[in-house]
């Protein structure tokens, strides 16, 4: 909702160029390489919200873990305020979960159903910040359910979680990772699972744990509406790439990638006229094709079987990524400088 | 769309009532849920988890099991050529005879209901062949073709296994399937929601074009109501196994009356208009294992007055054209009046 | 979870193979005790004036070719039976458990190496190893039997708890708890292995009941403490004196009868145990959908002249 500072401090937390492929097994004693992400980029800054946006299988969860530390990097770096992140035998140190924490899409599954809501809160609390105290633990835990709106806090403390609604219990993964006292949250559809009228309340939340606490969010999701909503600024993946970012209202009012224009316009709209409907439904009912395998991405931009612009150099070499002002940037030959005179002289 | 004669019903369903039988006191699932569906129509059913959407729909289709036990009302159902049935009180061989040829069910796994050692074709051809035992097996397999290709995909995929096709085409050969026998109502459960964003507009462009042409009518039940107030002609909005209120798309999205629409309609950020600050509806759904007393909505009902918690309000009209809402605000006089000059600000 | 419990306890299945087991464990515990109180009822004293008598009178359910009571035998063969099945089941399920739990967690290399190891022990031939063991071992005990079954049983059980530890820890809290940066064991111990412990109720069940069932064959092929009494070994010892053909029933059936009633008291407590790991077992009854069924009002008459007017 503000405008983005001309010189950016440090980023909290930053992906360089970060690709990871997972080896599968392809039949019977072959194996093939999934490209779940591929040279991706992401800056996060204090106080500042960033939604990552694609559909399933673009590589955003796997981006998110990647981030949370679940795992290595093929290549590339995760820095922490400037400091690469080491990686012992595939997993980070414990301090670096003590800066970036991850809020899972299913407030179902990320809750142990047999501990209580006070077992969740104490854990991190004993783990990051040493608390033995009986009467320390339960003050804490009762302002952390407090931050998170789950009052009367000593009631929710002794509960189960199938005794939680699934807001109230995305709330206590909420609370969770704020026990922490975390730099970094990052949401991986956080609001997906809940039912529509709680979305909202998850969402103001997220912003006000953004603007009072000062924490840098990265907000996962299929859904832009809820992006714009939320976050300062947009980056879209597709097929494993990150092929566009900017200020979010520049990004969805106008889209430079044709992949993201496809995927603003078949967003659900009821704002939506009557005549671009109806064009819409009837362009619509053409088959618009489906991401590719990340196992056998297309060669050059992995969107260009689907591209209505498709040229001869997007069927052979990656686009760049252009700079287009603004802090808006985006991998398309569509805006990169003079792509045949690029193609003919690398041929 | 313009409505077809007011008498050309297709289905009346009239004060059914779904209870989950258990040791304890029946869980009311849907409770006195009454409405039409005129030929060729898309009633959408939007509702949240707990709202008796899914019941509804196993009710409807006949589909249900126990514990799920249908204790009153009548699904009355006019197929083409046929003479008026009750499917609550249907005989299993005569809903055995409507299922497919005049009614058939679409959900959201769809995708999954397809036999994985069968050839699509194969699948087709059987479908086809009971319902019409002259057709020879080559007729049948160039139909199969056929309908493979109304959905967007190309007829010599006939030949496929379903694991040879991605989730989406799965999906849609799923609706396709369900087509197969020219059925007069299609009931759709979340046809929707286990797929991306650009394959579900493609979905529902492809079942509008569909219906152009064939002119059956479609139940569509989701929680998104933003999809349905693009894709519907009217909507019922379900809350705790009631509907709480039911019109035209446009006058649900323009002029809501309930409480509850209202807010539902709120959750969802806008695409393209100026953002404010959203609230969604405060509290949870309810627990239809201890329903609230009154209005079930009154807990969170920001418009409550004196009575709502013990009066149940019945579903009135409110405004012209068969608007029907079940809320106290507009069961006085005064209230009524309040509808009037809503609507009129709303045209 | 209190309701879970309280349901555990609810069916008929579970409550009388608890009774059951029950009965014979107290029989175990006090059932010696009895026998030493009671003049005459020595399981080991040969009576010589009452050789391979009948029921009757003074021996309640007859005596052996030995003079020995059968009653107090059986009491007594409670105490060895049931110390066999319980250590055998306790021995095989905690290795069960120490090698299915983190095969399941760490998955790759561990996995691989731990899983070849129950694959082995599968497909091991158990009972001619069980034997040449046990006759290695001169003067086997009750002790080294129990050791021996259990060592020897617990592979399907590791497969087992390998296969539900492995969809545990795929399951988000656990990916969650480890990004707050839970170590390891606690991981195991507190988030893992609670979930397991329906599975680990039956499987040790089972082990009872195999453990019975093993040590009763081992001693009919006369790998057995001769010193020891235990069912097994008064099958046994009925079997080598021909008490089938002498038409000596008292002696074989007590102890095969007791054999074969802890058996089914642990497989119908298994039941129950089962529900609690599978929910899906837990069904509404047949009854109370009847009864909804029938209140489905035949006058449900079509009253739709005046539906739509509302």
């Amino acid at each position: 909702m503000t405008a983005p500072p001309t010189t950016r401090p440090t980023p909290v937390l930053a992906a360089v160029d970060v690709t990871k492929h997972f080896a599968v097994r392809a039949g019977v004693g072959s194996r093939a390489v999934v490209r779940a992400v591929e040279g991706a980029t992401l800056d996060l800054h204090r106080g500042r919200v960033v939604a990552l946006v694609g559909e399933s299988g673009s590589g955003k969860t796997t981006l998110a873990r990647l981030l949370a530390g679940f795992y290595a990097p093929t290549s590339g770096e995760i820095a922490l305020e400037g400091a690469p992140v080491r990686q012992r035998r595939g997993r980070v140190e414990r301090g670096y979960h003590k800066d970036v924490q991850l809020i899972f899409q299913d407030p179902f599954g990320s809750l142990n159903p047999l501990h209580r809501v006070r077992h969740n809160l104490e854990r991190p609390l004993r783990l990051h910040h040493g608390v033995r105290d009986r009467a320390e633990l339960d003050r804490r835990v009762g302002e952390l359910l407090e931050r998170v709106a789950l009052t009367p806090a000593d009631q929710f403390a002794d509960k189960f979680p199938h005794e939680l609604s699934g807001g109230q219990r995305q709330r206590v993964v909420i609370a969770r990772a704020l026990a922490v006292e975390p730099k970094v949250l990052l949401g991986d559809e956080p609001i997906s699972m809940l039912d529509v009228s709680i979305r909202l309340e998850m969402l103001n939340l997220l912003d006000r744990l953004r603007t009072e606490d000062g924490l840098a969010l990265l907000y996962i999701t299929h859904d832009i509406a809820s992006a714009r909503y939320l976050c300062d600024d947009v980056v879209v993946m597709y097929a494993g790439e990150m092929i566009e970012g900017g200020p979010k209202e520049q990004v969805i009012a106008d889209p430079l990638h044709p992949y993201t224009r496809l995927l603003v316009e078949s967003s659900p709209d009821p704002a939506r006229g009557a005549r671009d409907r109806e064009a819409l439904f009837d362009a619509g009912a053409d088959d618009l094709g489906e991401p590719p395998s990340l196992i056998d991405p297309p060669p050059g931009c992995r969107f260009h079987p689907r591209c209505p612009f498709a040229k001869d150099v997007c069927r052979t070499q990656a686009p760049p990524r252009t700079d287009v002002g603004e802090g808006r940037w985006t991998r398309c030959w569509l805006h990169a400088t003079d792509p045949t005179a690029t193609s003919q002289e690398t041929e | 769309m313009t409505p077809p004669a007011p008498h050309d019903d297709l289905l009346r369903v009239t004060g059914l009532t779904v209870d989950y039988v258990t040791d304890g006191d029946p869980v009311r699932a849907c409770a006195d849920v009454t409405f039409t569906l005129r030929r060729g129509e898309i009633l959408g059913v939007a509702g949240e988890s707990g709202s008796g959407k899914s019941t509804l729909v196993t009710a409807l289709s006949r589909l249900q099991r126990p514990p799920a036990v249908t204790t009153a009302g009548s699904i009355e159902f006019r197929p083409r050529g046929g003479d008026a049935v009750d499917l609550v009180t249907a005989s299993p061989r005569t809903l055995r005879s409507l299922r497919w040829t005049s009614v058939s069910i679409v959900l959201q796994s769809a995708m999954d209901a397809l036999n994985p050692v069968m050839r699509l074709g194969a699948q087709f051809a059987d479908a086809l062949r009971t319902h019409d035992r002259t057709l020879s097996r080559q007729a049948a397999w160039d139909r199969a073709a056929e309908l493979l290709t109304t959905v967007g995909i190309s007829g010599d995929r006939v030949r496929s296994y379903p694991h040879e096709l991605s989730g989406g085409m799965r999906q849609r050969a799923g609706i396709a399937l369900a087509l197969a026998c020219g059925p007069d109502l299609v009931v759709m459960d979340e046809p929707t929601t286990a797929v991306d964003v650009v394959m579900q507009r493609m979905i529902l462009a492809q079942v509008l074009c569909l219906r152009r042409e064939l002119g059956f009518a479609v139940v569509f039940v989701t929680h998104d109501l933003s999809l349905l107030l693009e894709l519907a002609d009217r909507i019922a909005v379900m809350y705790a196994g009631r509907v709480v209120e039911l019109g035209t798309a446009q006058e649900l999205y323009e002029a809501p009356r309930h409480p509850y629409t209202r807010g539902l309609r709120d959750s969802f950020p806008p695409l393209r208009a100026p953002l404010r600050r959203l609230t969604g509806i405060p509290g949870s759904p309810p627990d239809l294992r201890r329903p609230p007393s009154g209005c079930p909505f009154h807990p969170r009902c920001a418009e409550r007055f004196a009575g709502c918690d013990t009066h149940l309000p019945d579903l009135g009209p409110a405004g012209g054209d068969g608007h029907l809402v079940a809320c106290r605000l507009y069961d006085a006089a005064p209230g009524r009046d309040r509808t009037v000059t809503l609507e009129g600000s709303a045209r | 979870m209190s309701t879970v419990r309280l349901s555990l306890l609810r069916g008929w299945k579970v409550r009388t193979g608890l009774a059951v087991l029950g009965f014979f464990v107290l029989l175990a515990l006090a059932g010696p005790l009895l026998t030493a109180a009671v003049p005459g009822l020595d399981p080991r004293a040969n009576d010589l004036a009452a050789i391979g008598l009948p029921p009757g009178p003074g021996h309640w359910l007859g005596t052996t070719q030995f003079g020995q009571d059968v009653l107090a035998q059986t009491v007594e063969g409670a105490r060895g039976s049931l110390f066999v099945g319980f250590l055998s089941a306790a021995i095989g399920t905690g290795l069960a458990i120490l090698v299915g739990l983190p095969a399941g967690y760490f998955g790759g290399r561990t996995d691989a190496w731990l899983n070849f190891l129950s694959n082995l022990f599968i497909v091991m031939p158990v009972l001619p190893l069980i034997l040449i063991v046990a006759g290695y071992m001169q003067g086997t005990g009750l002790w080294v039997i129990a050791l021996v079954i259990g060592f020897f049983g617990w592979s399907g059980g590791a497969r087992t708890i390998r296969a539900q530890a492995m969809s545990v820890s795929n399951r988000d809290f656990v990916a969650a708890m480890r990004t707050l940066g839970e170590p390891h064991h606690r991981l195991l111990f507190h988030e893992v292995l609670p979930h397991l412990t329906g599975w680990i109720a039956a499987m040790f069940l089972h082990g009872v009941i195999g453990g019975v069932m093993a040590e009763a064959g081992l001693a009919f092929l006369g790998i057995s403490d001769s010193s020891a009494i235990s069912w097994g070994t008064m099958i046994q010892a009925a079997q080598q004196q021909s008490a089938v053909l002498r038409g000596m029933w008292w002696w074989f059936v007590p102890p095969g009868l007791c054999i074969a009633l802890v058996a089914t008291a642990a497989t119908l407590v298994n039941f129950g145990v089962d529900e609690l790991a599978n929910p899906k077992l837990r069904t509404a009854r047949r009854s109370v959908v009847r009864r909804a069924e029938r209140t489905t009002a035949p006058d449900t008459a079509p009253d739709t002249a005046g539906s739509d007017a509302r």
